[in-house]
């Protein structure tokens, strides 16, 4: 069976690589921390292994993590030098590799989607060829490897140091937000820990209007979207918004259709993904890798979306749910 | 209730702009504290968190291929295929590409796009390009507006896209939590056919949005339009 650990090695490797990188590119400021912080996060994504293993304790992954926002508050890691082709060299190159060059960027789609929709399926004896669950991340693994030689037989790529230094150069621009969105998956997990969700559900309950439907179905997907916003992703908000309105308000007492109300009050909580900063992968990532000067551009571009959108989804609630 | 003050510090500090790391941080750390975690529980909550969502890091192993491709010309040829393209507006580009990004994943198929794989190295360089051919060099303003677009498109295109197929994160999490908790038996086939109303929602406001990219251009005033005098790109 293909492990999903296997992978998260390999992104450990690339971590360990960019932080030799780091230490040996005199040139550059802050060269050290940023080795530092590079190293120390491949080391979390190796030992992560045992922690989910629980063969090994999490509290040297957690101090790990501490030290990793410790260096990140001190705005580690800083960029290296940059060695890569000029604009007139780029655009001679484009002339002489023309469309030939977009083929490593399909191939990563094309690998990707054979092993989610075909290899997913597969089974050796009684196993299953990919780890339950994971066929996305091991597709998007396996994908980046093929299109890497590909890259490099096709371009002719003088060493295989090149597409290292290329991937540090845009790691650069990253920077530490590389690492937010796992970071915030870990608050929402202490959120839930600490009972932010109880206390959520108790403030729902005392808003809660009785006896008008569309108010409660108002307050179903606001809650959605806001407990979303709050938490950044709608995973964590579904159950308990569900437990509070969804299902003992709009399911049980106004008897309406459980499948119309818990898909289209997911799809309410979407909304507050595309506006909140909490979805750091979606959100914060994107204009990071885009290198804009406003992080909060993509979240204003999808605003003006996600209101009217938010709208829809209550009146598709209310119209369709309940018997009227 | 006190536990919902690490709520609020994640709110201000995030509003605040402080050091996003940091709020976090903190925001954990009082969460668990009022929760009345030891120090201990607290430091194996980050450590058991970060590593069971390691996975929504992986997008970084397509990095070195994406800076290659770049280094060899990537979005030249983007902008260049863009320039054979006559009709194709910046806006009419966005709005086609949020119905591939939307199309596919209805199918199941969301590693098609994705802001490290396709919207640095083609859409964006491609929607500037388009915006460039009709109005000229670009300002810094215009250009990250373009570029935000690009990015929304992908994750509008994802978001209400994904939930019509079955097999998605959220109807499994749907399906799950109800069964589980109300005993019911729900069809993850009728959630995924729920989720098409919100879906062609999305589609219109979004596509709308992306058309009217152009004429937003077009309305804007030339000093907000252009590159500054002697600014490269």
């Amino acid at each position: 069976m293909i492990k999903v650990e296997w992978f998260y090695w390999l992104v450990g490797a690339f971590f360990a690589v960019v932080a030799v990188l780091r230490l040996l590119d005199r040139g550059a400021s802050k060269r050290v921390g940023s080795a530092v912080f590079w190293g120390l996060l491949a080391f979390t994504f190796v030992y992560g292994t045992f922690v989910v293993a629980k063969t090994a304790p999490a509290w040297v992954e957690g101090v790990a993590v501490l030290v990793l926002a410790g260096l990140a508050a001190a705005r580690y890691p800083g960029r290296g030098t940059e060695q890569t082709t000029s604009a007139a060299e780029r655009s001679a190159l484009a002339q002489r590799f023309g469309n030939k060059l977009f083929i490593p960027a399909l191939v990563i789609p094309l690998v990707a989607v054979f092993f989610g929709a075909v290899l997913a399926k597969v089974n050796v004896g009684d196993q299953p060829l990919l780890q339950t669950g994971s066929a996305t991340i091991i597709g998007l693994g396996v994908a980046a490897v093929i299109a890497f030689v590909v890259s490099l037989v096709l371009l002719r790529v003088p060493s295989p140091m090149i597409p290292f230094r290329e991937g540090d150069r845009l790691l650069g621009h990253i920077g530490w937000a590389a690492i937010l969105p796992q970071f915030l998956a870990t608050l929402g997990l202490l959120f839930t820990a600490s009972g932010v969700g109880t206390a959520v559900q108790r403030i729902t309950n005392a808003v809660l209007p009785e006896g008008v439907l569309l108010l409660a179905a108002v307050v179903y997907c606001l809650g959605m979207a806001l407990f979303t916003i709050i938490m950044g992703n709608a995973f964590a908000a579904f159950p308990v918004m569900t437990a509070a309105v969804g299902w003992p308000v709009l399911v049980q007492q106004y008897d309406g259709t459980p499948a119309v109300v818990f898909a289209v009050g997911m799809l309410a909580g979407f909304c507050g993904t595309l506006v909140t900063p909490m979805a750091a992968n979606f959100n914060l990532v994107p204009a990071a890798l885009l290198e804009l000067k406003d992080t909060y551009g993509p979240i204003k571009a999808q605003i003006p979306t996600a209101i009217p959108l938010w709208v829809c989804n209550v009146a598709i609630l209310y119209a369709f749910a309940f018997p009227h | 209730m006190w536990v919902l003050l690490a709520v609020a510090i994640v709110v201000v500090g995030f509003a605040l702009r402080l050091n996003a790391m940091l709020v976090v941080t903190a925001s954990g750390i009082a969460a668990g504290l009022i929760a009345g975690l030891t120090p201990l529980a607290i430091l194996n909550a980050f450590g058991t968190g970060f590593a069971g969502s390691r996975s929504v890091t992986v997008f970084i192993v397509v990095l070195p291929v994406i800076g290659l491709i770049e280094r060899y010309g990537l979005q030249d040829q983007a902008r260049r295929l863009i320039g054979k393209l006559r009709g194709l507006t910046v806006g009419r580009l966005l709005a086609t590409y949020l119905i591939i990004r939307q199309a596919t994943a209805a199918l199941g198929l969301t590693a098609i796009g994705g802001p490290a794989q396709a919207v640095r190295p083609v859409v964006a360089p491609m929607a500037e390009a388009a915006a460039e051919r009709k109005h000229g060099a670009l300002g810094d303003k215009v250009r990250e507006k373009v570029r935000s677009y690009a990015a929304s498109a992908d994750t509008v295109g994802l978001f209400f896209g994904e939930d019509i197929f079955v097999a998605v994160g959220s109807i499994l999490l749907i399906t799950g939590f109800v069964d589980a908790t109300y005993g019911l038996k729900l069809d993850a086939l009728q959630i995924a056919v729920w989720a098409i109303p919100s879906a062609i929602c999305a589609l219109v406001i979004h596509g709308f949005r992306m058309l009217r990219l152009d004429r937003t251009l077009a309305s804007l005033p030339a000093s907000e339009l252009a590159a500054p005098v002697g600014g490269a790109r």
